[in-house]
């Protein structure tokens, strides 16, 4: 199910849009890795005006390096922060870590 | 890129309040009938935060979470024709003759 799968490389859309989206700014740009496909669920960015939800979304959990996501961060180079994101908010990244 | 005024993590934010504290009626009441709403298939969580997310910024910095909550439930029952402006409106006016508006 869904265009990604654990292991992958993905890009968070910078995408900036009005209304209610689901991806907040600090992870908007960022490259990241899927953990998880968590399955279909209805779109909650049509939910939120009244629509039906459909067509159903893929939500993955991925997970980003603390560090890429805080210049300022001091902790451990190892620690990551996990975020669930839309497949509509992805995009395929290079292969790289 | 924007940000919404709810959109804020990452923000400096100083030290969190950790205390405990004990929630009013109002603010029970609020989420009853929040919860209410959401059981009766009137709205659903999603709606309340969009409508949250439309406050104008200044409101909604200045309002308590549950304040936010009412606010945005009123928005909701507008938007569905449920209620009128007028008839929240005239209500509140009949409780505060009621209770006075402290």
């Amino acid at each position: 199910m869904g265009k990604f799968k654990p292991g992958d490389r993905v890009r968070v859309r910078a995408e900036d849009r009005p209304g209610h989206i689901r991806t907040p700014f600090y992870i908007r740009g960022k490259v990241g890795t899927v953990e998880r496909v968590h399955g279909e669920f209805l779109n909650p960015e049509l939910l939120a005006y009244g629509r039906d939800g459909l067509p159903k979304r893929v939500l993955y959990l991925v997970s980003f390096n603390q560090k890429e996501i805080w210049e300022e961060y001091g902790g451990s180079p190892k620690d990551r922060l996990y975020a669930d994101i839309y497949e509509h908010w992805l995009e395929a990244a290079q292969h790289k870590v | 890129m924007a940000r919404g005024h709810h959109d804020i993590g990452g923000m400096p934010a100083g030290p969190i309040d950790r205390t405990e504290h004990e929630l009013s009626d109002w603010e029970l009441l609020a989420d009853a009938v929040n919860q209410a709403l959401g059981a009766k298939g009137i709205k659903r969580t999603d709606e309340t935060r969009r409508t949250r997310e439309e406050m104008d910024p200044e409101l909604y910095r200045s309002l308590s979470y549950y304040e936010r909550w009412i606010v945005s439930m009123e928005q909701i029952l507008i938007e569905k024709e449920i209620l009128t402006r007028e008839e929240i409106d005239k209500k509140l006016a009949e409780i505060e003759k009621r209770w006075g508006s402290g």
